[in-house]
């Protein structure tokens, strides 16, 4: 964990798998923020930063993301070791085992905000601006951040001192996902020397096998927006993803076809479970639902608000439905996937029949290739 | 004598019941027929009325929305409940071997009743309102009007009155025990109950319906009675598939050719300069065969451009006893698809030990003979004014090897040779 040492800003992390949820690790720049030396931290529960009066809703917050092991940022009130209340915009990101998919770690960022106007200076503590120009290096966005869309409390209350709400700035998000990109780099440079591999997402693409060419070729042809889970394997990651789709995960601010804000590239996807498409906002009840019906192997279609690469939401009309190779048993789902808020000519099919029609082109060509054998590349 | 066997008929719709069993009350249940139809709404595919000769390379781009539509609303028939199995359930292998073969298990096609009679020796039969027929179907399972846009544009309505202009509609519907995942059929003037019988207006709605799907894997079959049809009421089969007799792509350039090193004796028809000039060589075709009541089966495939011909005896022989038991105990019904090479098995034992072998067995028993072949042939030439050709060209191992039988020769008053 010396690598992490070397690291600049505030964080921690914690070990979930032991009681109470510790802190397993502080950094210098968390310790010089709220006043704990590391030692005092270590064994500690995080809650110890929150104090009278830290919102109970940004709590449960990050509680209810850290039960749903998903990433999630907030700004909230804590309390430094001297009782002084501070805000900070709190990154909070799981670390998953690359192989088998389980929760190592949390990692929580924690950047200063600055109130809103004038800008105050504490002794020892960087201007915010500053901050931005050392640390923000302008690093490529974390997927992570996608699950974050606009989740800050934008509540005016003006005249309260410290407890006046304050809302993270693009800067202060950009230094949040940047300390957490440097720490799981440094984490995998870190885990070539022990072989423990992380990720920031559940996705292990050196498991997935490889669909042969003529399914492949098959599948391209297809133009809805869609992905292929595999169910038998771990966390039923993404096998196959339309391009359709990868520009669906984009955004395109002009009227042309042009994304102004490119989605996901298929090797970022690619291995992943679909989850990555979720956010806070998603509801978790309809993501039961979805997972009931797959494992009951029956089709369902529902409304559901996912979001961007960009962080950005938007209503998808999802259907999942399972397909049978030509054994009869279930090999793959598809998830076919439909961006409500964009605009769609479908030449006077419905929705619903314009995205079953993708459920029935995969259905095909599944069954026919594999009746002949050729589903996977030979060398799998 | 009456020449009759009995079968186990497949149901193809969920309306299909035998007379008496269902109380036949005053319809308030949205058919397809007189009752019900024109005053429904269904959607209405309105196909290209010339379609053009498509480009024949394989990086064509095919317009899919007609395909997109087909799955997307037969995929909706599924999520519906529609069916009465699932046939991607259905274990399907491709048989090792030269000819690709398709061997499906399937054990719910077939109800389990008691078989009824079916009278193999006449291949046209007046149509019989009492027995079941399309209009009987309910409007849940068709899937939408197939008509002639009369313009070069193919659109598609999501709502459109059933009877456009004069003319009954042409309805394509849900097969309900389907042999592949989007087995449809098309059933031409469905009001005008049409018995099962080719003619060139029927053919060439067929044609047309391949040339909009615009696809390699798109085909279409028809049966006629005494060639395993098991409703009198005209209707085409169609199907998105990977057949394997389709598949071989021979190009003879000719209009005519015979079908080599394949247990079912047949000719093959190819281009033409317009689907009107193939649909009228192959229609003359079928309706000799009709009026000289030799049963047939027809494949069309290659987006319209390639048709299949097979006349074929199995069920005559059946109906004399000549057919093997051990042929008989697999229940293979030998119609179009299964000719084409796509077997459906309902016992497991035949699914596994199903080899190209035992396949070439059962579909030989399906062909004529070589001399009533010839005969044939000639009696079609002739309808058809057709001229054999003198050149036999050697094909010798090539699969499907079309030798060309003609024309050659233009004859006055017949086919213009481009």
């Amino acid at each position: 964990m010396e690598e992490l040492d070397e690291l600049r800003g505030s964080f921690l992390l914690t070990d979930p798998a032991m009681p109470g949820h510790p802190i397993v690790y502080a950094s210098r720049g968390l310790a010089a923020l709220t006043g704990y030396p590391r030692r005092e931290l270590l064994g500690r529960n995080a809650r110890l930063f929150q104090g009278a009066a830290t919102d109970r809703a940004a709590v449960s917050g990050v509680r209810e993301a850290v039960r749903a092991q998903r990433a999630h940022q907030v700004a909230i009130l804590n309390y430094r070791r001297d009782g002084s209340p501070h805000w900070v915009l709190l990154h909070l990101a799981p670390v998953f085992h690359a192989a088998d998919g389980r929760v190592l770690h949390f990692l929580a960022v924690q950047v200063p905000i600055a109130p809103a106007s004038p800008p105050r200076r504490h002794p020892g503590r960087p201007a915010p601006l500053a901050a931005c120009r050392e640390e923000a290096r302008g690093e490529e966005e974390l997927p992570c951040a996608s699950h974050v869309g606009e989740v800050f409390v934008d509540i005016d209350k003006r005249g309260l001192e410290a407890e006046e709400l304050r809302i993270a700035s693009g800067c202060d998000k950009e230094m949040a996902l940047s300390t957490a990109n440097n720490i799981f780099s440094t984490l995998n440079r870190y885990s070539k020397l022990t072989g423990l591999v992380v990720c920031e997402r559940r996705c292990d693409s050196v498991g997935i096998p490889a669909l042969s060419s003529s399914l492949n070729l098959s599948l391209g042809r297809i133009k809805q927006s869609f992905v292929l889970t595999d169910r038998h394997l771990p966390d039923m990651p993404i096998v196959y993803a339309s391009d359709a789709f990868l520009s669906l995960t984009g955004k395109d601010f002009c009227c042309s076809n042009h994304l102004t804000y490119p989605g996901y590239s298929r090797e970022e996807i690619l291995g992943c479970n679909c989850r990555f498409l979720n956010g806070p906002g998603t509801s978790a009840e309809v993501l039961e639902e979805i997972n009931q019906h797959i494992c009951r192997e029956e089709a369902c279609t529902v409304h559901l608000l996912n979001y961007r690469k960009d962080g950005s939401t938007f209503r998808d009309l999802l259907h999942v439905s399972p397909i049978r190779n030509s054994s009869g048993k279930v090999a793959f789902h598809v998830w076919v996937h439909l961006d409500e808020s964009a605009k769609h000519d479908f030449s006077g099919l419905t929705p619903e029949v314009w995205q079953l029609g993708a459920v029935g082109a995969v259905r095909v060509a599944v069954r026919s290739l594999s009746a002949s054998g050729s589903l996977l590349r030979p060398s799998q | 004598m009456k020449l009759t066997i009995k079968r186990v008929p497949t149901v193809v719709s969920n309306y299909q019941e035998d007379a008496g069993e269902r109380p036949r009350g005053g319809c308030g249940r949205n058919c397809l027929g007189h009752c019900c139809l024109p005053v429904s709404e269904l959607p209405v595919y309105a196909f290209k009325a010339n379609p053009t000769k498509l480009p024949l390379q394989e990086d064509a781009v095919p317009t899919d929305f007609f395909i997109n539509l087909l799955l997307g609303q037969w995929e909706d028939r599924m999520t519906q409940g529609l069916f009465r199995y699932d046939v991607t359930a259905c274990e399907t292998k491709v048989i090792p071997g030269n000819l690709g073969f398709v061997a499906q298990l399937n054990e719910g096609r077939h109800l389990k009743k008691r078989p009824t009679e079916f009278r193999v020796d006449r291949v046209l039969q007046p149509f019989d309102s009492a027995k079941f027929n399309f209009t009987k179907v309910g409007q849940e399972e068709a899937l939408f009007q197939f008509e002639n846009s009369g313009s070069d544009d193919s659109y598609f309505l999501r709502s459109a009155a059933a009877t456009v202009a004069d003319r009954a509609p042409n309805v394509v519907a849900i097969n309900v025990s389907p042999i592949e995942y989007g087995h449809v059929l098309l059933i031409p003037r469905v009001l005008d109950h049409l018995p099962q019988r080719i003619d060139q207006e029927s053919f060439l709605l067929a044609l047309h319906m391949a040339a909009e799907a615009a696809s390699p894997y798109f085909r279409l079959g028809y049966n006629s009675l005494g060639a395993f049809a098991t409703i009198n009421h005209l209707h085409f089969q169609a199907a998105t598939q990977r057949i394997p007799l389709a598949e071989g792509g021979i190009k003879s350039g000719v209009k005519v050719s015979k079908l080599m090193n394949y247990p079912v004796r047949g000719l093959v028809f190819e281009e033409g300069n317009t689907l009107n000039d193939l649909a009228n060589l192959v229609s003359s075709a079928c309706i000799w065969l009709q009026d000289n009541n030799v049963p047939y089966n027809v494949l069309i495939s290659d987006s319209g451009r390639k048709i299949f011909l097979f006349p074929q005896c199995y069920a005559e022989k059946q109906a004399l006893g000549e057919v093997s038991q051990e042929l008989l105990d697999t229940q293979v019904n030998p119609a179009v698809w299964e000719i084409s090479g796509h077997i459906v098995l309902k016992r497991r034992d035949d699914y596994e030990e199903a080899s190209e072998a035992s396949a070439w067995r059962l579909l030989a028993e399906v062909s004529l003979s070589e001399a009533r072949f010839e005969e044939v042939k000639a009696y079609i030439f002739d309808a058809a004014c057709l001229v054999q050709s003198q050149v036999e060209e050697e094909t010798d191992d090539a699969i499907y090897a079309p030798v060309p039988v003609g024309p050659s020769a233009v004859g006055e008053g017949c086919l213009v040779i481009p």
